[in-house]
């Protein structure tokens, strides 16, 4: 037999991601997870096999270079790994936060089938931390082109959109409608999770690019994207509104006091900061008892800020089981270390309130699977006389988030599609010459990554559109 | 930023604000709002637009110095800047020839009234105007309201200047025949001159201004139930059909916040934020 050479032992675990102790965390709103150090960074790096033909590229919405970066973390050069990532992706201190890795990269990394996946989202955390600690870098602009575009929106979608376009050499502004940049990384994620300080230093490095911002400008109230294309002498719109309508349930004692959508729950306390109450002027109320119903990320978010606002109790009513949940397993766990409890198989019939029109009780039904529907999950049905009532004085409805619709109400000849999402192709072309558009408003709620995968798309047909005219 | 061109009173505690924002009176029409911010720390307040001189690039809003905010908004000096304005927000007023109309204003809200009266009148209406405030010395723009209206009553909560109460409105209508009745006003004001103009079958338009947050479409703290379907006031109004209103509801849901809108004042004051020096 041939001597073979010993085979270099991998490490199936991968490195752990220090964290605030539940215990600690689950009453302050700083970031819970903290982040690698250089060296628990190199040893993770380390894990990866460096694949002739990587698999993992393919789950990356916007393909950025993996092995590349990963080699250049191994070797300490953290400055050129940084840069690599940013190749393709403006927005890696937030992605390294938000994106579901473990649905996308790590789904497909070969280390996946005997033990754990190289933790490349914290990877990439770990470098676009590490420049920002110290300075960013701004990467050289193409000529100036002359053309002018516009972005509607200022988050995910339009952030990508308008750091790609400004790179070619194009004049960027970008219209958001809040006072703040950022959109769903502002007013959506909390602090806990993604920091604002990140999102305000990655809106920094796009106004670095030359982006110009207009704060508190609502597209289609003031100027419509006609007029844009027409009077203000843009060349090309590009529309990342997003989906932040918020759904109710529809049943009775909706509109008592101390039942938020998780939308107004979560603006008040992200965008508004009214977790700082006094300090800051919006006020929120948090009770004893708190309820969410929902099971998708924002859930969980409005579950954690709960307990972080200071409720004694929350729960997370959701009318599926576990397996169904649509969260992020990740941060299903770091809601039940906390202590958030998860009630399954349960949905709200009505509310009751007490003189003052506050909410005092829930009362709910019990649900069983039956056949799965479109979704493929399989659809809870009621189970009859199983009504029960739980004591409650706090409760957030997040059942999901419809498209923005003023874009839509004021541009005529948008298509748009009966779930009030516009058409595009997958190039982010709308029926509109010069319009496109990308993120949750094209395809309904889904991630920040997506959003930002259809932006880099989108702004790629827009820059080989303006140069063609 | 935009700039304050005026900042005059009208009334103890209300105040008339005249700023430069030339994007906004380009597009802003009738019956529309803005949400102001003042500062980093601020909360987003709705406002409604109660004038707009597209040549000048300024409006006009009135607000009562109840808050914090609107506190700390009049001490603002003229030739200094609000942190931002979002607007114009909200749907129009439908504005046309009805016949004759009834326009009942209260508090604040007279000063957005003056300007629907104006619009009513331009499009061939007969326009009766009431003004009503708690006391007389805080009633504004009665001159201005009779050079625009075809007749104006006024009235008092206390009866200490014109009608006690609006409980007239009922022999006006016994005896005049109107076509629609337009009110703007404090919710409670809003809720009984909607119940003194349904027997008389008068289409009412009220305009409701209950707390926003964002003021379009994303939080739903503005919702209301009009002809038992939940509605937006940001985006679906701010002006409903008034017999068909929950006011109830809308009542307790404008004193959601109370205890921390009255919080947050008195702390401001005690602090010395008004500049008494916390006296």
């Amino acid at each position: 037999m041939a001597e073979s050479k010993p085979k270099p032992k991998v490490q199936k675990e991968s490195v752990p991601m220090p964290k605030q102790k539940p215990k600690v965390r689950r009453r302050n709103f700083n970031e819970v997870a903290l982040g690698y150090t250089e060296e628990q960074a190199i040893a993770e790096a380390n894990r990866c096999l460096q694949c002739p033909k990587p698999q993992c590229v393919q789950g990356c919405p916007v393909e950025v270079n993996i092995t590349a970066f990963i080699k250049l973390i191994r070797e300490g050069k953290f400055d050129e790994a940084v840069k690599k990532v940013k190749e393709k992706n403006s927005l890696p201190a937030i992605c390294g936060r938000v994106c579901p890795q473990e649905e996308q990269c790590q789904k497909f990394c070969v280390l996946g089938k005997v033990g754990d996946p190289v933790s490349i989202g914290r990877l990439e955390r770990f470098v676009a931390d590490w420049e920002r600690q110290r300075s960013i870098a701004v990467p050289e602009k193409a000529l100036v082109t002359g053309k002018k575009v516009a972005i509607v929106g200022a988050g995910p979608a339009g952030l990508t959109a308008a750091a790609d376009l400004a790179k070619l050499g194009h004049e960027v502004v970008i219209f958001e409608a809040l006072h703040l940049p950022g959109g769903v990384l502002v007013y959506g994620i909390p602090e806990f999770r993604l920091p604002k300080s990140i999102v305000q230093a990655e809106v920094d490095y796009i106004k670095k690019l030359g982006v110009k911002l207009r704060a508190g400008y609502l597209v289609g109230r003031i100027y419509t994207i006609p007029e844009l294309l027409k009077k203000e002498g843009f060349d090309v719109v590009f529309v990342g509104t997003g989906a932040g309508l918020p759904q109710f349930m529809n049943v009775p004692g909706e509109n008592l006091g101390g039942i938020y959508s998780a939308n107004e729950f979560l603006i008040r306390v992200n965008l508004m900061k009214s977790y700082a109450f006094p300090e800051y002027d919006t006020p929120i109320r948090i009770g004893r008892h708190v309820v969410v119903i929902g099971g998708g990320n924002v859930a969980m978010d409005s579950a954690r800020s709960a307990l972080r606002l200071g409720a004694e109790e929350v729960c997370i009513v959701y009318r599926r089981s576990r397996e169904e949940l649509p969260a992020r397993r990740e941060e299903v766990e770091n809601a039940e270390e906390e202590g958030i409890i998860c009630k399954f198989l349960a949905a709200p019939v009505r509310f009751v309130g007490d003189d003052k029109g506050w909410v005092r009780q829930m009362e709910c039904i019990c649900m069983e699977l039956g056949a799965p529907d479109d979704s493929g999950r399989r659809r809870p049905v009621p189970v009859k006389g199983s009504e029960f009532v739980m004591d409650v004085d706090t409760v957030i409805v997040a059942i999901g988030r419809t498209p923005n619709p003023i874009i839509q109400r004021t541009t005529e000849g948008l298509e748009v599609t009966r779930w009030g999402t516009i058409v595009a192709d997958e190039n982010g072309k709308t029926s509109i010459e010069g319009v496109y558009a990308g993120g949750d408003i094209v395809t309904g709620e889904a991630t920040v990554i997506s959003a930002m995968g259809a932006g880099k798309k989108a702004a790629k047909a827009m820059h080989e559109y303006l140069m063609s005219k | 930023m935009f700039k304050i061109i005026a900042n005059k009173e009208l009334a103890p505690k209300i105040r008339l604000f005249e700023v430069h924002a030339p994007e906004i009176a380009e597009k802003v029409k009738l019956g529309q709002f803005i949400i102001v911010i003042i500062g980093v720390k601020g909360e987003r307040i709705p406002l409604t637009i109660t004038g707009y001189n597209k040549k000048r690039g300024t409006i006009t809003f009135v607000f009562n110095e109840v808050g914090k905010t609107t506190k700390q908004l009049g001490l603002l000096k003229e030739g200094e800047a609000i942190e931002n304005i979002t607007g114009p927000l909200g749907n129009p007023s439908e504005i046309r020839k009805f016949g004759k109309v009834l326009c009942v204003a209260g508090g604040v809200m007279i000063a957005p009234m003056l300007l629907q009266v104006q619009a009513l009148r331009e499009a061939g209406n007969t326009v009766t105007t009431v003004i009503g405030a708690r006391i007389k010395d805080l009633l504004f723009f009665e001159e201005e309201m009779k050079a625009l209206s075809d007749k104006v009553y006024v009235a008092t909560d206390d009866g200490s200047k014109g009608y006690k109460g609006l409980g007239f409105l009922k022999e006006i209508l016994g005896r005049e025949k109107f076509d629609r009745c337009v009110v703007m006003g404090p919710v409670v004001m809003i809720k009984n001159v909607s119940e003194i103009t349904k027997p008389f079958g008068i289409a009412t338009v009220v305009t409701l201004t209950p707390i926003m947050v964002d003021g379009m479409g994303m939080c739903g703290v503005c919702r209301v139930t009009v002809g038992g379907k939940m509605k937006f006031a940001c985006v679906d109004g701010p002006e409903f059909d008034g017999h068909s209103v929950d006011f109830d509801e809308l009542i307790k849901r404008q004193r959601l916040f109370l205890p921390e809108e009255r919080l947050s004042s008195l702390l401001w004051e005690k602090l010395g934020g008004c500049g008494c020096g916390g006296k």
